[in-house]
């Protein structure tokens, strides 16, 4: 088979946000990828998922995009294009785009739906993607739920995961903001660090 | 002939790049490649698109032209195998002529620009082709060290249809100086920084108008052994 080189990855470096997130850091362009997930009648249980990303040195990091991709709540990604300017308020994207450097504490915010399982041997989870200034990859990881604990342990993917470094996967619940909500800091390095993926 | 090395991408933590320190992961990535049912990412419609997207000598005017060398960008997307990705989104964001960004944690003091905002996105065509206009990014200084400066460059980010194929890196231009001294671009192997390098097209240019390069893109995943 002919193989072309891959272009090298680079870092996003400091000043991504005027064209990847400009609605939510107030720059005159718009965005086609948001923080809600979802629009006010999308099928599924509507939650919030906060986090942080959190430097070597346990510091929040204050310049980096978090992507999410999702199922919707029977487990189906979306496959029709998304149109952001003719949805009508049902639609379900699965795809959100923040960056950290909006709200105090450099804390990511998202509004989705809790997603359906895939397949069999799969719980419920989210894809993230992470980059950033200082990171010459994207980073790759996934999202899993602590209430979702008879699931989690049948799950084929994080049943690969040593178990001591399970725990850096797993969103906890949290109480407030109107909506169920979980939250999940994303650990680069030390003792919690994030277990990432390569593919 | 000499083999090819496929091995492009530079490492997580190259400390020449003084952020990759703390910001790069110390424990080998898990390959999940296997373990995937679903590979498939979001896809964008035209609608995405609005008029002037694909032309940032365009997008951001206020009372007049931006200042600089208009200059056209095109190319191609494939993936690994050569075969054309279509409808990919491309996300693109840079500096102004003058080699200063529209943000505001930007403290270097060169003049912004009126009528330039240095962000734009496109969606390539059937056989995986894009082209946008813009203007050449100046060079710029930075903190990286003392008296460290970035080469001129356009950063790119890339969504195709797997998850391998969600790319962010950064096009060059030929022959630049800062090259030899850019950690950044230093971090990628030796024999694949060329890759990152658009090609000067003077049968591409529009005459009287604007000079072109062309910068393709190959997309795949970090997975070195699979076809070794
Ligand atoms: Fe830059």
């Amino acid at each position: 088979m002919e193989r072309l080189r891959q272009t090298p990855s680079q870092t996003v470096g400091p000043f991504f946000a005027y064209s990847l997130t400009a609605q939510q850091y107030g720059y005159p362009y718009d965005s086609i990828v948001h923080h809600a997930l979802l629009g006010p009648a999308t099928p599924g249980q509507h939650i919030y998922i906060t986090g942080r990303v959190l430097d070597g040195q346990g510091a929040p990091v204050p310049d980096a995009v978090v992507e999410l991709w999702q199922a919707d709540a029977q487990g189906q990604y979306r496959t029709a294009p998304i149109n952001p300017r003719e949805d009508d308020g049902r639609d379900f994207t699965g795809f959100g785009r923040v960056g950290t450097g909006t709200q105090a504490g450099a804390v990511f915010r998202f509004e989705t739906i809790k997603p359906g399982a895939v397949g069999p041997g799969q719980a419920p989870h989210i894809n993230v993607t992470l980059f950033m200034r200082g990171s010459l990859h994207g980073l790759r990881t996934r999202l899993y739920f602590e209430d979702e604990a008879a699931a989690n342990a049948h799950d084929e993917l994080l049943s690969a995961v040593p178990p001591e470094r399970r725990a850096t996967l797993l969103a906890r619940c949290v109480a407030g903001g109107g909506l169920p909500g979980y939250h999940l800091d994303i650990h680069l390095q030390g003792a919690e660090e994030t277990v990432f993926f390569t593919l | 002939m000499e083999p090819v090395n496929f091995d492009v991408q530079p490492p997580h933590l190259y400390p020449p790049y003084k952020s990759t320190i703390l910001r790069s992961p110390t424990r080998p990535l898990l390959p999940v490649r296997e373990l995937l049912k679903d590979l498939s990412l979001p896809v964008f419609g035209e609608s995405v698109l609005q008029q002037f997207d694909n032309d940032l000598t365009k997008n951001a005017r206020v009372n007049g032209e931006p200042i600089g060398e208009r200059i056209k960008v095109a190319g191609r997307v494939f993936d690994e195998a050569g075969r054309p990705q279509p409808n990919v989104l491309l996300e693109i964001w840079q500096a102004n002529a003058a080699g200063r960004y529209v943000h505001r944690r930007e403290v270097h003091d060169a003049p912004l620009d009126p009528n330039f905002l240095g962000g734009g996105r496109v969606l390539t065509d059937r056989e995986g082709r894009y082209s946008f206009y813009t203007i050449k990014p100046g060079a710029y200084p930075w903190g990286n060290h003392h008296n460290a400066w970035r080469p001129n460059h356009i950063h790119f980010s890339v969504l195709g249809h797997q998850l391998a194929h969600r790319l962010v890196t950064q096009m060059y231009f030929p022959g630049d100086p800062l090259f030899e001294f850019d950690p950044i671009y230093q971090s990628v192997p030796a024999h694949a920084r060329e890759l990152l390098v658009a090609r000067f097209r003077m049968d591409w240019t529009d005459p009287e108008f604007a000079l072109a390069y062309e910068f393709n893109i190959v997309l795949g995943g970090h997975h070195q052994s699979l076809f070794e």
